[in-house]
């Protein structure tokens, strides 16, 4: 057959090598790949055919490069636009108290702290109630309420920043500044995180929209996480004899414990790069001050509310440098939650298949 | 031990009983926690916005600080120029990224893509904001619609990536198969066969996309910077509905919170619609996918 075909007329051969290719593959035995049947057939038109699939194959693989270039791009721009404040204020930038703006002295501590406190704050509010929604809905309540809870706290998400902002200014504030305020400042003022005037808004009305913004991203991902548990640890939990709850603490959120892990880190990125609703609630003055009563700044709203403003150079500079900042840590924290949510899940699709 | 085998549920300890209780009730009352900032702002969004909402709100353009009435007509016409430029960014892109990482992607070049579509996702829609005024604004020397439209095109590549690749990949192969067998090429196999076995849930994927970035605020600030006027050029600074309602919810004026409200309820209305929309479609399509 081989001998068939002269291998040394050339126009011919781009359309005979991969076919010798495949013939001696199959004469050795091994199992003809599915795709080759096709090439095959179509070798009338076997050179266009090809041609398309390389340039459809390279158009499709260009719209992943643009996916790194983005990045890569995003990073860039931000490096070499921030390098006026990297070159003159170095690291002491990141301990820096002061912000003027005016006399060009430029520290962003506040607004770190700003950005942790309130992630935190939203962290401690938001995670018990998340997982008690997850838990409740996969494995406590009746068929028929799954569905609506889970599209309800799905229509969380949907709402955009903006609004929940424009509700905390109007509905939050001032309910935080007639009740809540007093009532913890009468009870737990001795703390010291509940002194002075009571504002309504300030870090406490922060921290409390971002958790309820923040809900539901813990709340879906811990559903995912526990859905992949395998039923057979619940089973062998009920076996012994123990309660539901208790089956649940042993048998499944045990199990889960990495991925929720990751799902609250997922989280607290997203409370981290929350912008708008902080922005309109948390007061917005840098000052570093234990009550959660009182008025702070985070490096995502200074940003929002300072960078059209800036005039000169290392003003502008300095901001971008926090957007830098709050880049790196945003794409830590977000590999680390997705190392941790994969390694669950992956496991999952694997023990299916 | 053949005591404790029949053991039957009722003679469990009193207190192992009341902390299943406790924790059934602790986790009941959780998602009620939950529920109710949803149903407090929708309620509040309905209450205050609806008495504002009338012909000339979604036909005017904003009247100057302290006349009465004017609408957001403007900003309306601006957040779809706006999204429309997202669209045509970020809907190509991200298609073409998911059909690469599920026709092609089993190296490791495509984990790494994926993994940064996944870090893509989590980066502050702030970040993204500056990194176009950087890009864009910057280098053209003033805002413009199109700036705030790639922008937010960027912020739908992720999304819409993951969620084409997701619904490729449960096309079964059988399909392609049987596509190439009958001679058809492998690039029109994946439009005409792949792509349309999938299209509901890529739908929903990018009206998903589509919704998220939709209300987004922060990366407009300083890309398409907002407009009191009308303006339907992409070279121009452009009204959008969020940023007129951040606009009018700091400032002091009561008619302007008025406004704000209303944007708000105009805003939650077309992006809900969209969602449940898509939910509906979604539920149909996969219906069809088990018959």
């Amino acid at each position: 057959m081989k001998a068939a075909r002269p291998p040394d007329e050339p126009d011919n051969q781009a359309v005979i090598l991969p076919n010798l290719a495949i013939r001696s593959a199959a004469e050795a035995g091994t199992p003809v790949p599915s795709i080759a049947f096709g090439e095959r057939k179509v070798r009338s038109a076997g050179l266009g055919t090809r041609f398309a699939d390389t340039v459809f194959k390279y158009a499709m693989l260009a719209c992943t490069v643009s996916v790194l270039a983005i990045v890569a791009l995003v990073l860039y721009e931000l490096i070499t636009k921030s390098k006026l404040t990297i070159a003159e204020f170095g690291f002491k930038f990141f301990t820096g108290q002061n912000w003027d703006p005016v006399l060009g002295d430029f520290g962003a501590l506040p607004f770190i702290y700003g950005t942790i406190v309130s992630s935190l704050l939203a962290l401690v509010l938001a995670v018990p109630l998340a997982v008690g929604v997850a838990v409740f809905v996969t494995e406590m309540c009746p068929k028929t309420l799954r569905g609506i809870i889970s599209f309800t706290v799905e229509l969380l998400a949907a709402i955009p920043s903006v609004i929940y902002g424009l509700w905390a200014i109007f509905v939050l504030a001032p309910l935080l500044r007639l009740h809540v305020q007093p009532f913890l400042a009468k009870y737990f003022g001795w703390t010291g995180l509940f002194t002075g005037p009571p504002f309504g808004i300030g870090m406490l009305a922060a921290g409390i929209i971002l958790a309820i913004m923040i809900i539901p991203i813990i709340s879906s991902i811990t559903r995912e996480v526990l859905v992949a548990v395998p039923q057979h640890q619940r089973e062998a939990v009920l076996a012994l004899g123990a309660t539901r709850w208790e089956m649940i603490r042993m048998g499944v959120l045990r199990n889960a414990r990495t991925g929720i892990l990751g799902g609250i880190i997922l989280g607290l990125g997203r409370a981290i790069g929350e912008t708008m609703a902080v922005t309109m609630i948390i007061g917005n003055r840098p000052e570093i001050a234990k009550s959660l009563f009182a008025p702070g700044y985070t490096m995502a709203s200074v940003i929002a509310n300072e960078f059209s403003e800036a005039t000169d150079d290392l003003y502008l500079s300095a901001l971008i440098e926090i957007g830098l900042a709050l880049l790196i840590v945003t794409l830590v924290v977000n590999a680390l939650a997705r190392v941790l949510v994969w390694s669950i899940t992956r496991g999952h699709v694997r023990a299916h298949a | 031990m053949l005591n404790r085998r029949n053991r039957i549920p009722q003679q469990v300890s009193f207190s192992r009983r009341a902390t299943n209780w406790v924790a059934t009730a602790a986790a009941a009352s959780a998602a009620l926690l939950v529920l109710a900032p949803l149903f407090a702002i929708f309620g509040y969004l309905v209450y205050k916005g609806i008495g504002s909402i009338n012909l000339e709100f979604l036909t005017h353009t904003p009247r100057p600080v302290g006349e009465a009435g004017g609408g957001m007509a403007n900003a309306i016409v601006g957040s779809g120029l706006i999204l429309g430029i997202a669209s045509l960014i970020g809907i190509p892109l991200g298609m073409g990224a998911g059909v690469y990482l599920a026709e092609y992607g089993k190296d490791r070049y495509s984990d790494a893509v994926r993994f940064t579509a996944d870090v893509l996702n989590g980066v502050p829609s702030i970040v993204i904001g500056i990194a176009v005024y950087a890009l864009i604004v910057l280098r053209q020397g003033h805002f413009s619609a199109f700036s705030g439209g790639v922008a937010l095109g960027i912020m739908m590549i992720p999304t819409v990536a993951r969620t084409t690749e997701e619904m490729l990949l449960m096309v079964p192969n059988n399909i392609r198969e049987a596509a190439l067998g009958l001679g058809i090429p492998q690039w029109r196999s994946t439009i005409s066969i792949a792509l349309r076995s999938a299209a509901s849930g890529i739908i929903t994927g990018i009206m998903l996309a589509f919704a998220r970035v939709a209300g987004e605020t922060a990366p407009l600030l300083f890309t398409a910077f907002g407009n009191q006027f009308w303006s339907l050029n992409p070279n121009q600074p452009t009204a959008a509905l969020p940023l007129q309602i951040f606009t009018y919810a700091i400032s002091p004026f009561d008619e302007w919170h008025r406004q704000a409200w209303a944007g708000a309820l105009v805003l939650i209305v077309l992006i809900v619609v969209s969602v449940a929309a898509v939910r509906l479609a979604a539920r149909r399509g996969s219906v069809r996918h088990t018959a």
